[in-house]
Order: structure tokens, then C-alpha cells, then sequence
């Protein structure tokens, strides 16, 4: 038996890679059947790669002015024309792919797992620890992000990580009431009575029974989310309290390239470009990955 | 096996305070299989979910193996008695696979890592040990549903209780589940609780039959009467005649 149970044992890493390739590969086939959410994926993984080869694919540097070579219109030297100081636009979107990933990465490293905790011990527990918890989720709900993130940035100067604090302080309480109403419908199934019933203990309950059935929408939501991310990382960029100059980020571009909207168009409108296609990519991605990841939708 | 003496069971408080099971008592003996049959809303599955310890709102008494219970199960007391679901879609776990369904139970209560004891099981039930790397969607409803009995046995409970385990499952599965059902007490000698309103399943598997009626019982039936379809009780005459025609 003791044979049995360790050659049981040692294979099980090899089960397990295999069992996530053929998975891996499932998504893939669903995804195929969905050419606008694999334009979605597609564009995402372009701007990863972007984002990690910046350095080796950026024609210019993105910080070193060249002012007699101001704003030129796009050519074939500078693809995306020049801005005020004279940088490559091209060069500073392709850097600007780094801040933007970093902060959405950021943002939803924080704010999935927080947001997921909440929600399924509301749900979990009910009764005065819900009622608690939900109530301050709902305070926090109210609060509007962009105003949040002004005064922490008044508070603790402006930056990326401000910014990303900020962000992450109210972007919590939509996964949490997700969670939460998950949890309730899990909460009442058959299988976690049967799971009560041969003793699994609460905690055990919450994180194999419960919290699996959560991931699939808390996920999909997170991926949702990402376009407001973006779109609220941008806002902050253009009030100036996000990352500061001269970062090359995408909302503080659109700012800085307002003054010269009339006569050079470009200096403005290629970031606008950068942050339509990132959040619509995003947008699509979500969608694609319900499809993929929810039984529910999976079955019909 | 299983003794229970004036279980009350209520719901709500104050003006909404619903009494659903009102007194009852009965006592099952060892390897018998008692039947308790009724319409919708009338307390069986209620009763049924006290005994196995999933509804803690009953008064009274009840004895399994000879011990009392608590409202609040210890571990020792859960592994006395294990219950089989109505619905095998709802009570299986959807992204658990068959093999993690089976070795649950032994490694919640402690009592080994039971991966070792996924292959025995499901033969025991007539399921190929190869099911063990699927996931229930990729079962049917009674190849589920002796998932949900292989389950319920891997902690060697001596008292099954089954919540209408067959009403799920088109007529055929249904007397397969029943046939191992069956065979499994013969082989194991365990006390069955089958709740149903289905008389032609209880009259194929009981020894004894309470007819329940707005949270009493109204009539006792034995095998013998079952057959004969005698009854001592209009309600449960008019339930014969229903089912029988």
C-alpha cells in the first residue's frame, strides 16, 4: 500500500503539468471560436512583448530632447511625429506600455485577492460579520477614485505608486460584492453540505469548496476592470498626479500635447490611440475569458 | 441503530415560527431500512437532515449507535451517519475531480491522505478506477449519483441516510442505483433512512414504512402490508391509490 501511495505521490507533479497543458489547450480551441476576443488577446500580447523589449524596440530615447526637431508631423522618421521638446511620440508610447502594464498589473494584484477575501468571508460568515463588512465596503464604494486619488497624492506627493495606492484603495469593493453574492449561492449547495458533513472544517470549506467557484467571475470582472484602470491611471496622468515627467506616460501626454491640439494633432492624439486600443483590448479580453471560464455561459 | 424519541423541528421565530416536524419518535434497527414517505413540505427531508446533522434547529432526542448526538456534530458523531443527496448535480463539488470528490472526506476528518482508497471505491460502486481523473460534468446523472454513494461511504459510516436518491434519474438508472444501494447494505450490513415519495422505490427497498403528514406520522406500514397494499390510515390509502393505479 505504502508503494502505491509514494508512486502515487511522485507522478503527481507530472499529472499535473499534463493536466494544465491539455487545459491550456482547451481554452485555446474555445478561444479560436472567437475571433474578436483573440483580437483582443492578440493586441495584449503584443503590448506585454512591447512592454518587456521596450529598450530594443523603441527607434529614439524616450527622455532626450532634441528641440530643433520639434513637433514634426509623422513621417518615415518619426512614425508617430515628434512632441514639444522634440522626442520620438513612438519611442515614448513604447516606454509609456511599461507604466500602464505595471500600473494595471499592480492595481489587480492588490485589489483581486483583497476584494476576494472580503467577499467570501461576508458571504461565508454572514450575520454581524457581513453586515460590517459589506457596510464598509459600501463607504469605501462611495467614495469617488479619482478625488480619493487627489488627496492621497496632496497628501503623499504625486507618482506612479500614489497613483497606484489610489487606484487600488477604491477599485476593491466591486470584486467584493461579486465574492459576496457568489459565496451566498455556493454557501447553500448540496456539495458544501455534504462537505460539512464529513467534517471539513470552515477554513477548508472557504478555500477549496468556495473560493474556486469564485475565481472564474472575480477574474473576469478584474479583467473588466482593467480598462477603467487604464482609463483612471491616464486621468490622474493628465491632471499631473500620476507618474511625473518626464515618464512617458500615456495621460500626461494627452495633456502636455493638448496646447498644441489645433496646429499638431499628433502630439495628442497618438497616446489617445494607445489608451483607446489597451482598454478596448482589455474589454475584449474580458469578455472572451467569461465565455471561457464560466460554466454558465460555457453550457448554452 | 438509531433511536429517536420527540424531535420537534422549527423554523422562524415570533408570528413567522413555523413548527414543520411536530414530536416524532421511531427507532430503526441494525440493518434495517426504513422508508419515510410523504408529500412535498411535509418534514421528511427535515427529519432526515436533523439525523444527519445539517439542520441544528430540532428539539428531542436522538440516539445514533446507541450514543446520543448533538446539535453541534463532533467529528467522531458525523462519521456515524452519511447522507446521499437528492440532486447528484448539485452535490458534487463542479471543479473538484472524481478522485479529490472521493479522497475529501478521509482528509477532511484526518484520517489518511485517501488518494489510495479513490480506485477500491469506485469499483465498489461499478464505476471503472479510470473515472478518477475526470470531473463530474463529464458524468451522468447515475454514474454521479454513485459517486455521491461512494462518497458517503469512504468514512464507513454504519447509517446511510438517502434523501429521494433515485428521483433525479430516469426509471432505468433509477433501479441500477437502487440494486447497488442494495447490495451495499447486504455487504456492508448498514441501516438505511430512505426518504422518498416515490412508494414504488420504497416498497422495493424497505422493511418498514412511516407514512408522514404535516410534520407527524400517520401510519406504520411493514413489508407484508406494503405488499398487500393495506393501510390503517385514509391519507396514506389515498397515497397508495395515487401511486398504484
Amino acid at each position: 500500500m505504502s508503494l502505491a501511495t509514494s508512486a502515487g505521490a511522485g507522478s503527481k507533479p507530472g499529472v499535473f503539468l499534463l493536466r494544465i497543458g491539455r487545459s491550456l489547450k482547451n481554452a485555446l480551441t474555445k478561444l479560436s471560436r472567437e475571433p474578436v476576443g483573440l483580437f483582443g488577446f492578440i493586441v495584449l500580447s503584443i503590448l506585454i512583448v512591447v512592454a518587456i523589449f521596450a529598450p530594443l524596440i523603441a527607434p529614439y530615447s524616450p527622455t532626450t530632447q532634441n528641440l530643433p526637431n520639434a513637433l514634426q508631423a509623422p513621417s518615415w522618421e518619426h512614425w508617430a511625429g515628434t512632441d514639444e521638446y522634440g522626442r520620438d511620440i513612438l519611442s515614448r508610447l513604447i516606454y509609456g506600455t511599461r507604466i500602464t502594464i505595471q500600473t494595471v498589473l499592480a492595481v489587480s494584484l492588490i485589489v483581486g485577492p483583497i476584494g476576494m477575501l472580503v467577499g467570501i468571508v461576508a458571504g461565508f460568515v454572514g450575520g454581524r460579520t457581513d453586515a460590517i463588512l459589506m457596510r464598509f465596503t459600501d463607504i469605501v464604494l462611495s467614495f469617488p477614485s479619482l478625488i480619493l486619488a487627489l488627496s492621497f497624492a496632496a497628501a503623499l506627493g504625486a507618482g506612479l505608486e500614489t497613483a497606484i495606492i489610489a487606484i487600488s484603495l477604491t477599485g476593491w469593493p466591486p470584486i467584493a460584492r461579486l465574492a459576496r453574492a457568489e459565496t451566498l449561492i455556493v454557501r447553500n449547495t448540496d456539495y458544501v453540505a455534504a462537505a460539512r458533513l464529513y467534517g471539513a472544517s470552515p477554513l477548508r470549506v472557504l478555500f477549496l469548496y468556495i473560493a474556486p467557484m469564485c475565481i472564474p467571475s472575480v477574474v473576469v470582472r478584474l479583467t473588466l476592470n482593467m480598462a477603467g484602470i487604464i482609463l483612471t491611471a491616464a486621468a490622474l496622468g493628465f491632471l499631473g498626479l500620476g507618474a511625473q515627467p518626464p515618464a512617458p506616460e500615456w495621460g500626461a501626454m494627452i495633456s502636455s500635447g493638448r496646447q498644441y491640439m489645433l496646429d499638431n494633432w499628433w502630439v495628442a492624439v497618438m497616446p489617445g490611440i494607445a489608451i483607446l486600443l489597451t482598454s478596448l483590448a482589455f474589454n475584449l479580453v474580458g469578455d472572451a475569458l467569461r465565455d471561457i471560464l464560466d460554466p454558465r455561459h460555457a453550457r448554452s | 441503530m438509531i433511536e429517536v424519541s420527540n424531535l420537534s423541528v422549527s423554523f422562524g421565530s415570533g408570528e413567522a415560527r413555523r413548527q414543520v416536524v411536530q414530536g416524532v419518535s421511531f427507532v430503526v434497527g441494525k440493518g434495517e431500512t426504513l422508508g419515510i414517505v410523504g408529500e412535498s413540505g411535509c418534514g421528511k427531508s427535515t427529519v432526515l437532515r436533523s439525523l444527519a446533522g445539517l439542520d441544528r434547529h430540532w428539539e428531542g432526542d436522538i440516539r445514533l449507535a446507541g450514543k446520543p448526538v448533538d446539535r453541534e456534530r463532533s467529528r467522531e458523531q458525523l462519521k456515524l451517519a452519511q447522507m446521499v443527496f437528492q440532486d447528484p448535480y448539485g452535490s458534487i463539488h463542479p471543479r473538484h475531480r472524481i478522485e479529490r470528490v472521493l479522497a475529501e472526506p478521509a482528509r477532511a476528518m484526518k484520517t489518511g491522505d485517501g488518494w489510495s482508497r479513490v480506485a477500491p471505491s469506485l469499483e465498489q460502486v461499478g464505476l471503472p478506477a479510470n473515472f478518477a481523473e475526470r470531473f463530474p460534468h463529464e458524468l451522468s446523472g447515475g454514474q454521479r449519483q454513485r459517486v455521491a454513494i461512494a462518497r458517503a461511504l469512504m468514512l464507513e459510516p454504519e447509517i446511510l441516510l438517502l434523501d429521494e436518491p433515485t428521483s433525479a434519474l430516469d426509471v432505468s438508472v433509477q433501479a441500477e442505483v437502487l440494486n447497488l444501494l442494495s447490495d451495499l447494505r447486504e455487504e456492508r450490513n448498514l441501516t438505511y433512512v430512505l426518504v422518498s415519495h416515490d412508494l414504488s422505490v420504497i416498497a422495493h427497498m424497505c422493511d418498514r414504512v412511516l407514512v408522514m403528514k404535516d410534520g407527524t406520522f400517520v401510519d406504520e406500514l411493514d413489508k407484508g402490508a406494503l405488499e398487500k397494499g393495506e393501510t390503517h390510515h385514509p391519507y396514506s390509502e389515498q397515497l397508495f391509490e395515487a401511486s398504484f393505479l
